[in-house]
């Protein structure tokens, strides 16, 4: 957009924490990549096929090549009617922070993105699912809608293109099921947010049975600039083989935890030392779950690994959403571990049974750890759950999800919860 | 019975989408904000009013943690447990309210003023630990800062 394009997504933020306009946005050259593909530059097939050029994975955790997602939408007049778009803003992950920015601090740049996606697979209807928390952003939100309806970027026949999409904002009622693509289908549709069994998936057959893409706040957020600048240029951002850049987030006792818009690829030691500061004095780094609680955790030994999608694989973890939450030597893994499987635990939608049962079955033995009653066998017994949870044995990824850190706290922590079991106490206590 | 105000709210949802009962999630909060919290008889009016049998609209009221299907007091209390806050001090802060409010989770302070709720992550972890009072955010908490803070709500 403006000379300096290391970081598209945060450059034009207002330093004071205020929201950028839409007056604001367009002086920053905002609402031009849309001008130009609605004004004949692009055919939606193009768009489709720049994003897929440029590389761009979900931002949302799971990583899949949206371009290709798209891809698979039908279009024309033989497609089903209407088609939806949705704007997965149910940020609930615990440990990431990094979509409250891009809503609260650029809305417009997610709704040019949210058009362009729409433009692309040729959706009616778009719905920004934003988690009810999210106050502020929700403000933000509705009014950069509004302003966007005024300027005729949204509603009809959009700048004259014969293009239209409509874009309602939904507050969500709680859960963080409704973060997963066909949980948020059924919230969507006013029932519980019980993941769907698929096939199906959601571009065939989605929201109310028609087809539907659901996009992450942060990977939409990237798509203006891609049309902007070229697939060329987004590859050339990332370190690696991946494209683009990253919101990265450090949590936890480091000296100043934050968000920071990075190369993709960039290591896990130079985001946590030189831009969270490195630790707190007198503490040491343990570990850390690089992408959220869904991630594997990672040790000493993986810190100059390049926070990517495949290099993160080769190590046995993920990025995940890219906010690590770090774990350090005065506080205990077992406790964190046990933090991690009673949340997952509480929010199972209650549907498949090694879910629900196997994760309050974790959840209970963890607890009994920490409160000094360990058994003996608690450590086989918590290995064959995590196993139970593979994926494919449950329609969504929350159990495969929390199977992640609790096998890597089992293989990295064994110490510490042989420890436990031992002394029948919590040595942290 | 649902107020004029109540329907219309309903209504300006319910618009966009292409079944009515796709309205019911936002149909609950609309209630809620009117009256607090959701009692068997609004389940029942939602229902009449939506088309959906009071069963469905109570499984949809009781899944979301939003909602509130008991009274609470006039200011919730909502305290992140999640894995950032829990490293940053979540228990000091936890026994803290319990401690000044005299009440756990899911209890109401015996004057109507405060109920205290257990909330997943709020997306605040770079200033944990963290709240939420009502609709606003508080982060980087300390007992004292804890204390001020509900000072503004009366």
């Amino acid at each position: 957009m403006t000379a300096k394009l290391e970081k598209p997504l945060t450059q034009d933020m207002h330093a004071d924490g205020s929201a950028l306009d839409l007056p604001g946005y367009e002086r920053a050259g905002g609402y031009q990549a849309i001008r130009r593909v609605l004004s004949g530059g692009m055919a939606p097939k193009a768009v489709t096929e720049e994003v897929k050029n440029a590389n761009l994975r979900g931002r949302g955790g799971a990583g899949f090549q949206t371009g290709l997602k798209w891809s698979f939408v039908p279009l024309g007049k033989e497609a089903a009617n209407p088609t939806y778009l949705i704007v997965n803003a149910d940020e609930m992950e615990p440990g990431t922070f990094k979509d409250r920015l891009l809503l609260e601090r650029n809305p417009h740049q997610l709704i040019e993105g949210a058009l362009i996606a729409g433009y692309a697979i040729e959706a009616d209807i778009a719905y920004i699912f934003l988690r009810g928390e999210y106050t502020l952003a929700a403000e933000r939100i509705s009014r950069a809608i509004a302003e966007a309806y005024e300027r005729h970027y949204l509603g009809k026949n959009i700048l004259g293109s014969g293009y239209s999409m409509e874009l309602h904002l939904h507050l969500s009622g709680g859960r963080y099921i409704c973060g997963d693509e066909t949980g948020l289908l059924n919230a969507l549709e006013g029932k519980r947010a019980n993941p769907r069994s698929k096939p199906p998936f959601p571009p065939v057959v989605g929201l109310f049975g028609k087809p539907t893409v659901v996009n992450n706040v942060e990977t939409l957020s990237c798509v203006p600039h891609i049309i902007n600048n070229g697939a060329a240029w987004f590859r050339s951002l990332g370190r690696t083989q991946d494209a683009g850049t990253k919101l990265f987030g450090v949590s936890g006792k480091v000296k100043r935890p934050g968000l920071w818009e990075l190369p993709i690829g960039t290591t896990i030691r130079e985001i946590l030392e030189e831009h969270a500061g490195g630790m707190r004095e007198g503490l040491k780094f343990r570990g850390a779950l690089p992408g959220g609680t869904s991630t594997p955790f990672v040790v000493e030994e993986h810190l100059d690994t390049p926070m990517d999608f495949s290099e993160m694989q080769k190590v046995g973890s993920r990025i995940g959403t890219g906010t690590m939450i770090v774990l350090d030597d005065q506080t205990c893994p077992v406790g964190m571990t046990a933090n991690l499987i009673h949340f997952f635990a509480q929010e199972s939608c209650g549907y498949c049974t090694p879910c629900w049962s196997g994760l309050g079955w974790a959840d209970r033995i963890l607890k009994s750890m920490e409160d000094g009653h360990g058994q003996a066998d608690d450590l086989t017994k918590l290995a064959f759950q995590a196993k139970m949870w593979a994926p494919g044995n449950t329609f969504c990824a929350l159990a495969p999800g929390a199977a992640d850190p609790l096998e890597t706290a089992l293989k990295y922590f064994r110490g510490d919860f042989e420890r436990h079991i031992r002394e029948h106490r919590c040595p942290w206590r | 019975m649902l107020s004029v105000e109540e329907i219309n709210e309903i209504a300006a949802e319910t618009a966009h989408y292409p079944k009515r009962e796709a309205g019911c999630i936002d149909a609950l909060k609309i209630v809620q904000r009117h009256r607090g919290w959701i009692s068997d008889e609004s389940v029942r009016d939602i229902a009449v009013h939506l088309g959906m049998s009071p069963t469905d609209v109570d499984s949809v009221a009781t899944f979301y943690n939003l909602i509130y299907r008991k009274p609470v007091g006039r200011h919730v209390i909502s305290i992140c447990d999640s894995v950032s806050c829990w490293i940053m001090g979540y228990e000091h802060m936890r026994k803290h309210l319990h401690e000044r409010l005299g009440i756990g989770f899911g209890e109401t302070t015996p004057d109507n003023r405060f109920t205290l709720l257990p909330s997943v992550c709020l997306g605040c972890c770079d200033h944990a630990p963290a709240m939420m009072v009502d609709s606003d955010l508080h982060s980087d908490l300390d007992p004292q800062k804890i204390d001020a803070q509900l000072e503004n709500y009366k």
